[in-house]
Formats: structure tokens, C-alpha cells, sequence
């Protein structure tokens, strides 16, 4: 198959699923035979698109011509296809984990549940594969849209507060600030297509370039830039496999794809350096990094406090890409893998305690490593990786960060950095202590299903591997800087 | 004074819109609303109508005979124009006579008063 | 030789089928009837949008009399536009009345219903056709006289007092126009519109053309329902049968819009309406005025289609604000949202019509649920929700995309915000009918399960597919509304 035909495939593949497994619904073990069939492919796929990317040319598919001179456009660069990969692998693990938490807790509307997601899914890889930012603005709120009825999953007023502010969010920044952005950027530049180098360089003032910026970096809710990240804690009522794969890995990860994206390909890093027009921006992301690691370090419920870490490490790549040095955008671009695979061990782990032994909240977990000592093990390692030590993925794109801010001789990253890895730490031990050390209360219980033990195992050892098998996802940073 | 001798004709055409207009807001009987628009409309007639005549003019028959003539056109969009108003009005009054079997009155504040009563119940 | 006759043809054929109908007086017959009517007018119109495309303008001299004396049939870019949304809606309504009007209309009087259809469309589509500021004015009637009648059938008692002030209102409006026009037939001696135009600027520097500007104007703003005047809409759209409701919806405010373009930019011109009033300046501020106030109405609304009569006047604030701008940007936002506007709420008020068949009523009681009784309707609503919104991938986003573009251009910065702004208000509405249909338990007033009749479902589908694919495609859309403002601002057609 052509390259192009492979971009076409990616797309079809996740939405021809969701048709599918909504006419098998009434069959379960179809449905889900259907949902992992999908997910394979789909990661085939991608795969078909990894030689051609790595080989150094950008494959494109152009559909049709939506407004004048602005395309429905794909074309597959190298931070996209490294996105692509990492969703599209985290949804095969992610569904034989959903088989078995859907199962383990009798859920409702499971067959709305598989087709959602099979729909977010195609929306992100037109996020992952977009060549324009139009199609990008058109597949960033069709992911906001499908997966509202994943967030409001359980109908309850909990359910409708939470996707009242998720939707209130995601929607008001994109559609006030992310539309007039890119309205803007039109009139200006008379192109929307990323090109590497950017596409505004030399058009505008240093203070409007400030201002486009701003706008797009908070119309980019997914990116949870601190004040809009209200919508990621709030998400949490949705299913725990709702939690692990769109709100750890799709979702957030298109929001700060995005923003690299757009700093990369439409501002251009030189644009930028030359001009004062992002120097607000790590202090903003920052802030972000230390205000959001402080709130998680005073929640108790474990999914709020993964959620406050999720917006601290989004802004981990905010930051790594606004400090505009070569080494930190590969940081960026590397923490958008290595944080993917991390904080899914770190969900898949909350739900396997909750489905197993009921408990939500950090106070309950004394000696539950006893009692579940993979889900816990697992735990660990993505906790590991959270932090950026050895032997986990998140030490080697946290090492680029750092190396990148010392090239920069950037000092608040640098102090940033360091600071935010001890409240990490601060904020994951305890949870580690308690687990492993203290002794267990309450009836017992053992493991969670198969399925779900399978799954976190599975990517605890991806964010092993990660670390000792850095090649792909480095050359595909590299070729990123390369352009 | 020349002006507005010359020119009465416009005088009593904004005399008929204003006093039908005025009908139409300041009646609270239907049927009395239908006649302001009645009113309201005769004065686009006027408007139409009055500019075609030409004192001495006789009606336009193509004859050597006759030089001076009246403008035809006003009078045939007139035509049409009362045909258009007729339908109206008997439409209207079509309504009153359903409105006054459905609510046993054609007072408009009786009428509000009786959605306004039936609305608490539903 | 058909082809040569398209423009007559299109209006004769529903307009003879009216009195065919009352002489019938079999509503399934009435119903066939229609429906033959409307899709031929649809093909006749597909036809002569090709025409118009090729040739640029077709010119028809009615009955063989040239121009100026004779009535012309003139169809340029802006009325063939026009004139494919109304024929698509007439005949994407008139199959699905069957079963909406059995439902709602008392037998004896449903072929009234039919022959008031036919009526209608005649008289829009003569509107949107015609060359002759009077004979502009009896299409209006015709179609203003049919709508009446046809809001009157909802079986509602206050659907009368609707119609009833409609029927005031709208006669008001109507009589405005024609002593506009009869002012300007004073001054320059013609009716014919193109005709007008060119005569119009040696006498332009009087009082009456000013005030024929105002007449014409504030006539043109009742009929499309531009705040503050925009007092009968909700009732009539709220009470009216379904079927009707969502073909009013869809093209009477739509070609009253077209009928204050054509006079503000084809017979007076920009740059003199501007200089003679500050058209400008109260058209932005009217539809903000509409925009925020009647979006902020429509959330507190308890029954769903007056919700929808609400955001309609809001969305025609809209409408009115990209003519406001009279930019190329500004014009192509006003002409494109006509459309996608019109297909939007079109599809929404039909499948709100199913609702009102399946549950008694769209009152947000009886949308408790609904996701679950009548899944496929409320699917489609949500979709056509979006589009309503202005979401990526609907028909919303285009009008949104240019309107923003437009105000951005126009160096209006807060107009731009603005019009971002109260999308949002949007959202909320729209959401508050995806919460009640999604994340509530039915209630004793939601219908059983059960979707609406198939004919009714393929039809509102149909509509909900337009907005989609109008979403992406917008080759006809943009390209014809771009051509049309092009002609209106004075360029080559």
C-alpha cells in the first residue's frame, strides 16, 4: 500500500470500527473481538507510515479543498507520527484493559462506550496526521465532542457537572480564542499549512506575534495551561480506561502536540528567539508545573492527584518547547511518549485498585502492594518515570529538558525543573510506602482481572523499554529539529 | 402653503397611514385592528393612484383624438394591490371568527389572560 | 425549449398545482400532487442554477414583453443561490408532510395544507426570481397570505392569535415595502429592478429617495424578523404544524434577506445607502442586539421549538451582521449562512416534528430520555446542534469562518469576539436539549420507544447529511455566495 493510502487507512480503519462495533453490540465478546481487531490494524497502520517518516520524507494525503486555498489535508511529519504511534499502541493495551474493567465492573452502555472510543481515536490520528491547522482545529473538537459521552459516561449529576466543565472548557477555549487564532493567522500569513520554519515569520509585529501566541497556546485547552485546566480533574468521572488512554495519552497529547506543532510549524523557533514575542511563556508553563504539583500533593482521591500530575507534566513539554533550544524540543517531543506510557501504568493501576478493592482514595492503599503486588510494582515504575529516574522512560526526555535549558542558560527552567522533580517524588512515594510497607486493613482480596494486570504490565514494561530502547522515538525527535 | 395645496394629496395619504397604524397598536378588539389595516393599506392606494391622474387627461385610448392621458400603470397595480388586501382582510377575519371559537372572545388582553391561565396548568 | 422557460416554469408549476389540489380535495392525492410540484421546481431550479453558472445572468421576458415594460425574470447569482435553498427545502418538506400533517391536522383540512404549500413556494420562489419591485410585492403576499393559513392549521388554539399577529405584522411589512417602491416608481418611472438602479442616481439627491431607502428597509426587517421586530416569529414558528414550521423556518426570513441585499446593494448601491443613511452602524448594532439578546431567550425557553424560533432570530442577527459589514467577507458571510442556516434549522424543526408526532409535544419534558426512545432523532439533533454551534466539519463553521473573517478584515476586533463569544451561548442551548435527551431518565411525558415514521426520518436525516457535507464540501456554497457578493458589491457576476 501507497503511503498515502496508509494516512487514509489510519483514518477509516478507528471509524469503520466504531460501525462495526456498534452493529455487533448485541454480541459482547464480538463487539470486543471487533474493538481489538480495530485497534491492531490501526497500529499496522501506523506502522506501515514508520519507514517512509524515518527515511526522511513526509508522506501526504490532500481529500478535498474545504474553503478556498485551505485543504482537508494529511501529511505525516515526524512529531506526528510519533504521536500516532504511541496512541494507536497504548489502544491495543488499552483495550484489552477496558474488556476487563467494563466486565470487572458491570458498567452501562458498553457498546457506546467501545464506539467512542473508536471515534476518538480516528479524530486523533487526523490530530497526529493533520497537515494544516484547520484540519487540525477540525479534528481537535471532533475528539472534544466525541469523548464527552465518555466523560458523562455514568448519566449521574457528577457525571453531567463534570462534562459540563469539559465541555464548557474544551469547547469556549478553542472556539473564543484557538478559531479567532487561526482566523487570524490566515489573514496574516494567507497560508495555514505547517511548514517547517513557520509561516509568520516576518509578517507582524513582535506584539502581535506575542498576543497570536498567547491566544493559541490558551485556545489549545487540551494542553491545560494554567488558568484552562480545569476540564482535566474534572474529566475524572469518566471510567478509569476512559481516564488512562484519552485523558493521560489522546487527548492531553494532542492538546501539547498541538502547541509543539504550532510553535514549530507555524511560528517557527526562529521567529520566536528573534523576537521577545514568547518570553512570557515559561514562566506561564512554569507556574502550571509547580501550582499543579502542589494541588496533587494535597489530593487524597488517587485519580484527582494523577490528574494534577497530568497538567504539571503537560507543561513539561510547554515549557521544554518554549524555551525554543534544539536539545529541549527533543525533550519535548520524547516526554510526549515517555510520559504517555507512564502515567497509563499509573492509571490502569488506579482503576485495577478500584476495581479489585473498591478503594478511590490515597489513605485506603496501606498494604495494598500486598494484596496486588503487580498492579503496584507497576505502579512504581510509572511513578519512576513521573519523577525521571533511571530506569524509566520519563529520565531521558527530562534529561534533554534540562540539557536544553542549560544550553539556553535558561535558569527559571533550569530551577523549575529540579524543584518540580522533588515534589513529584513527594507526591508518588507516599503512595509507593504505604502500598508496599504498611499493613494491609480490610477484607482481602487479590489481583484484578487478567486482562487488566496483563495491560499495566504491559506498560510498565514499554516505560522499561523506553528508556533502554530510546532509538525510534530519538530519531523521530531528531528528524523534528531537522525539519 | 403652495406646497402643501399642491401637494394635499400626500397629506391625506400620511393622514390614513399614521390613523390606521394608530388603530392597529392602540385597539385591543381584533376585528377593529383589521380595520386599521384596512385603513393603513387604503393609503398605499392613494400614494399609487393619485401621482397617475393628470387634470384634463382623459383615460389612455390611442387615438389622435387624445393627447393628454392618464398614466394606466398605477391604476392596474392598484388593482391588484386592493385584490392582494381583500384576501388579507377576509383572511384575517377568517381567523377572528376560529380565534372566537377557540377562546369565546376577541378582546386581545381577554385572550392573553386565557393563555396566560391555561399555561399554569400545563 | 423547456430549458428556455425554466425561470417561468419553477414558479407556474406549484402555483397551478394550489387550486389543482383544492379542486382534489383528496389529501393523499393533495399530498402526491405536492410533492410532484415541489420536485419539479427543485429540478427546474438545479437546472437553472446551471443556467446562471454558465451564463452568468438569464433573463426571462414573461408573456414575450421586453423589458422594462414586461415583468422580467431576472436570475443571477444571488437569486439562483437563493432560489436552490427554497426549492430544496420545498421539496425536502413536502414527503415528509405526509405523515407529520396526518398527525397534526384535522383531517378535513389537510389538503388545504398541501395547496398552501404549493402556494408558498410559488411565491418565494417568484420573490427570489422576479426583476419587478411590484411584482415582488404580490409573490410576497401570495407567500405571506399561504404562510398565514398554514400557521393557522397547528392545532394549538393559540397557533390562531400566531398567525393572527403574523398576519398584522406581516401585512404592516408588506405595506412598507410597496410604498417604498411606490416612491421609487415616482421618482424614476420604472419597476423594473435593473432598470431602477440605473436610473435611480440622477435622482438621488431628494428627500424621497431616503425615505423610500427607510420604507423598504424597515418593511424588508419585519419580514425577516430582525430585532426588535421580530415579535411574531417565536409564536408562529412554535405553534405552527411541525412540517410547516420547518419550511418557514428554512426560506421566508431567508428570501426576505435577499430581498433587502437586492435592494440595499443592486438598486441603490453600497455607497449611496450609506450616504443616505447610516445603514451601516444600525445593522450591527440591531443584530448584536438580536444575537445576545434572543441567544440568552432561547436557554430559558421550556419548549424546544420555541427554543429553535429563538436561536433562529438570533441567527439571523447573524445574517444582518455580515450585510452590515458590506464587505466582500462580510457579504459572503450573510449569503453563506442564508443557506447553511436554512438547512440547519430546516433539519432541526424536522426531526423536532418527529418528536412532536412521537411524544405529543417537544417540550423538554418530553425530550427526557430521548437518546434512548428515539436514538436516530436524537442523534441527528445533536448533529445539526453542532452545526448550529459552528463546529468544524458543519455547515455552522463556514458562515462562522467568514463572518469572524469578515469583522477581522474590517479591522472590528470586538465584533470578531463578539460573534466567538455568543457561540458559546449556543452551546449552552444546544446542550441543555443533548442533556435532557442523554444524561436524563425518561420521564411519564417521554414518548415510548419508537422512532418517528420512516418517511419523516429519512427526509430530517437527509437534512442532517447537507449540513454535514456542507461542512466540507463548500465548492457550491462558498463558491455561489462568493459570486453573489461579488455582483452585489458591484463586480462582475
Amino acid at each position: 500500500m501507497s503511503p498515502a493510502g496508509y494516512i487514509a487507512a489510519a483514518l477509516l480503519v478507528p471509524a469503520a470500527g466504531a460501525a462495526g462495533i456498534a452493529l455487533a453490540g448485541r454480541w459482547p465478546n464480538l463487539r470486543e473481538g471487533v474493538t481489538l481487531a480495530t485497534a491492531a490494524l490501526l497500529f499496522a497502520c501506523v506502522l506501515g507510515l514508520l519507514p517512509t517518516v524515518l527515511g526522511g520524507s513526509l508522506p501526504q494525503l490532500f481529500v478535498l479543498e474545504m474553503l478556498p486555498g485551505i485543504a482537508l489535508g494529511f501529511r505525516v511529519e515526524p512529531l506526528g507520527m510519533l504521536f500516532a504511534l504511541v496512541a494507536s499502541g497504548l489502544w491495543i493495551v488499552n483495550s484489552v484493559y477496558s474488556i476487563g474493567y467494563m466486565r470487572g465492573n458491570d458498567e452501562p452502555h458498553q457498546t457506546r462506550f467501545y464506539v467512542c472510543f473508536a471515534l476518538a481515536l480516528a479524530a486523533t490520528m487526523g490530530i497526529a496526521f493533520s497537515a494544516n491547522l484547520l484540519t487540525l482545529f477540525l479534528f481537535y473538537e471532533m475528539l472534544t465532542l466525541v469523548t464527552w459521552p465518555l466523560v458523562t459516561h455514568h448519566g449521574d449529576d457528577e457525571a453531567r457537572k463534570g462534562g459540563r466543565v469539559y465541555l464548557g472548557v474544551l469547547l469556549g477555549t478553542s472556539i473564543v480564542l484557538l478559531l479567532p487564532a487561526v482566523i487570524v493567522t490566515w489573514v496574516v500569513a494567507g497560508t495555514l499549512e505547517f511548514t517547517p520554519g513557520g509561516i509568520l515569520g516576518g509578517k507582524t509585529s513582535s506584539a502581535a506575534l506575542g498576543a497570536l501566541l498567547a491566544l493559541y497556546m490558551f485556545g489549545v485547552g487540551k494542553a491545560a495551561l494554567m488558568p484552562m485546566h480545569r476540564w482535566l480533574p474534572a474529566a475524572m468521572v469518566a471510567p478509569t480506561p476512559v481516564s488512562a488512554l484519552l485523558h493521560a495519552v489522546a487527548v492531553v497529547k494532542a492538546g501539547v502536540f498541538a502547541v509543539v506543532k504550532i510553535i514549530v510549524y507555524v511560528f517557527g523557533t526562529g521567529t520566536l528567539a528573534a523576537t521577545s514575542a514568547s518570553d512570557w511563556l515559561p514562566t506561564v508553563a512554569g507556574f502550571t508545573i509547580i501550582a499543579a504539583s502542589v494541588v496533587a500533593l494535597r489530593a487524597d482521591n488517587l485519580k484527582r492527584r494523577l490528574a494534577y500530575s497530568t497538567v504539571s507534566q503537560l507543561s513539561y513539554v510547554v515549557l521544554a518547547v518554549a524555551i525554543l533550544a534544539p536539545l529541549s524540543v527533543i525533550g519535548a517531543a520524547l516526554h510526549v511518549a515517555a510520559h504517555a506510557v507512564g502515567k497509563i501504568t499509573l492509571f490502569f493501576a488506579a482503576g485495577a485498585i478500584y476495581t479489585a478493592a473498591h478503594k478511590t482514595e490515597v489513605s485506603q492503599l496501606d498494604g495494598i502492594g500486598r494484596r496486588m503486588p503487580w498492579t503496584l510494582g507497576a505502579f512504581a515504575i510509572g511513578a519512576l518515570s513521573m519523577i525521571g529516574l533511571p530506569p524509566a522512560a520519563g529520565f531521558v526526555s527530562k534529561w534533554y529538558m534540562l540539557s536544553g535549558a542549560l544550553q539556553a542558560e535558561h535558569w527559571v527552567a533550569v530551577a523549575v525543573i529540579a524543584g518540580s522533580t522533588l515534589l513529584n517524588a513527594a507526591y508518588f512515594a507516599p503512595i509507593v510506602y504505604r502500598g508496599f510497607l504498611r499493613a494491609p486493613a480490610g477484607p482481602a482480596h487479590g489481583e484484578a482481572p487478567l486482562p487488566m494486570v496483563i495491560a499495566l504490565v504491559a506498560t510498565a514494561g514499554a516505560t522499561l523499554a523506553l528508556f533502554f530502547f530510546p532509538q525510534v522515538p530519538l530519531a523521530l525527535a531528531g528528524a523534528l529539529q531537522g525539519g | 402653503m403652495q406646497a402643501f395645496a399642491s401637494h394635499y394629496t400626500y397629506w391625506v395619504t400620511v393622514l390614513l397611514l399614521g390613523a390606521g397604524l394608530y388603530i392597529m397598536i392602540a385597539r385591543g378588539n381584533l376585528v377593529k385592528k383589521l380595520v386599521g389595516l384596512s385603513i393603513f393599506q387604503t393609503s398605499v392606494y392613494l400614494l399609487y393612484i393619485a401621482p397617475g391622474k393628470l387634470i384634463g387627461g382623459t383615460a389612455p385610448i390611442v387615438s389622435e383624438a387624445y393627447q393628454v392621458y392618464s398614466n394606466p400603470l398605477p391604476h392596474v397595480l392598484i388593482l391588484t394591490a386592493i385584490v392582494v388586501g381583500i384576501a388579507t382582510l377576509a383572511l384575517g377575519l377568517a381567523i377572528v371568527v376560529r380565534i372566537r371559537e377557540a377562546y369565546g372572545s376577541i378582546e386581545e388582553d381577554e385572550i392573553v389572560a386565557a393563555d396566560a391561565q391555561a399555561g399554569d396548568g400545563r | 425549449m423547456i430549458a428556455a422557460h425554466l425561470p417561468a416554469l419553477a414558479v407556474v408549476v406549484p402555483l397551478a398545482a394550489a387550486p389543482l389540489i383544492v379542486l382534489v380535495r383528496h389529501a393523499g392525492a393533495a399530498w402526491a400532487l405536492a410533492v410532484a410540484a415541489a420536485w419539479f421546481s427543485f429540478g427546474a431550479s438545479l437546472a437553472l442554477a446551471a443556467q446562471v453558472a454558465d451564463a452568468g445572468v438569464v433573463s426571462y421576458a414573461m408573456g414575450n414583453w421586453p423589458p422594462p415594460w414586461g415583468i422580467e425574470y431576472r436570475v443571477d447569482a444571488l437569486s439562483a443561490f437563493v432560489v436552490v435553498l427554497v426549492s430544496a427545502i420545498g421539496a425536502a418538506v413536502a414527503p415528509y408532510a405526509l405523515k407529520s400533517v396526518a398527525a397534526e391536522v384535522p383531517g378535513e383540512l389537510r389538503y388545504l395544507y398541501y395547496a398552501m404549500h404549493c402556494l408558498c413556494l410559488a411565491g418565494l420562489l417568484g420573490m427570489a426570481m422576479t426583476g419587478d419591485a411590484f411584482n415582488l410585492f404580490v409573490f410576497m403576499e401570495v407567500a405571506s397570505l399561504a404562510m398565514y393559513v398554514l400557521i393557522a392549521l397547528g392545532r394549538d388554539r393559540r397557533a390562531l392569535l400566531a398567525s393572527y399577529q403574523y398576519l398584522l405584522l406581516g401585512t404592516i411589512g408588506a405595506t412598507f415595502y410597496v410604498i417604498g417602491v411606490g416612491v421609487l416608481y415616482l421618482q424614476t418611472g420604472t419597476l423594473n429592478i435593473a432598470d431602477m438602479a440605473a436610473r435611480l442616481p440622477a435622482v438621488a439627491g431628494g428627500r424621497p429617495a431616503p425615505a423610500a431607502l427607510a420604507f423598504i428597509t424597515a418593511g424588508m426587517s419585519l419580514k425577516l424578523a430582525l430585532f426588535p421586530l421580530h415579535l411574531w416569529l417565536p409564536n408562529a414558528y412554535a405553534y405552527a404544524p411541525s412540517a410547516a414550521t420547518a419550511f418557514l423556518a428554512a426560506t421566508a426570513t431567508k428570501v426576505s434577506v435577499y430581498v433587502l441585499l437586492r435592494f440595499h446593494f443592486s438598486v441603490f448601491g453600497e455607497s449611496a445607502v450609506t450616504a443616505l443613511l447610516p445603514m451601516p452602524e444600525i445593522l450591527i448594532a440591531l443584530s448584536i442586539a438580536a444575537i445576545v439578546t434572543a441567544s440568552l431567550v432561547a436557554v430559558w425557553q421550556a419548549d424546544f421549538k420555541r427554543l429553535l424560533a429563538y436561536s433562529s432570530v438570533a441567527q439571523i442577527g447573524y445574517i444582518t451582521l455580515g450585510i452590515g459589514l458590506a464587505t466582500r467577507d462580510g457579504l459572503t458571510a450573510a449569503v453563506v449562512h442564508l443557506f447553511n442556516h436554512g438547512i440547519t434549522k430546516g433539519a432541526l424543526f424536522l426531526l423536532a416534528g418527529g418528536i412532536v408526532l412521537r411524544a405529543g409535544g417537544a417540550r423538554f419534558e418530553n425530550l427526557r430520555g430521548l437518546g434512548r426512545s428515539m436514538p436516530l432523532t436524537a442523534l441527528g439533533i445533536t448533529l445539526a446542534g453542532l452545526s448550529l454551534i459552528g463546529v468544524p466539519g458543519t455547515a455552522g463553521f463556514i458562515s462562522k469562518w467568514y463572518l469572524v473573517l469578515g469583522a477581522i478584515e474590517a479591522g472590528m476586533w470586538w465584533l470578531a469576539a463578539l460573534v466567538v463569544l455568543t457561540s458559546l451561548i449556543a452551546v449552552v442551548y444546544v446542550w441543555r436539549f443533548v442533556e435532557a435527551a442523554y444524561l436524563s431518565e425518561p420521564g411519564e411525558a417521554a414518548p415510548r420507544p419508537g422512532e418517528a415514521p420512516m418517511p419523516m426520518l429519512v427526509v430530517s436525516w437527509l437534512m442532517v447529511a447537507a449540513c454535514l457535507w456542507f461542512g466540507f464540501d463548500t465548492s457550491f456554497t462558498v463558491g455561489g455566495a462568493s459570486r453573489a457578493a461579488q455582483l452585489l458589491l458591484g463586480g462582475a457576476p
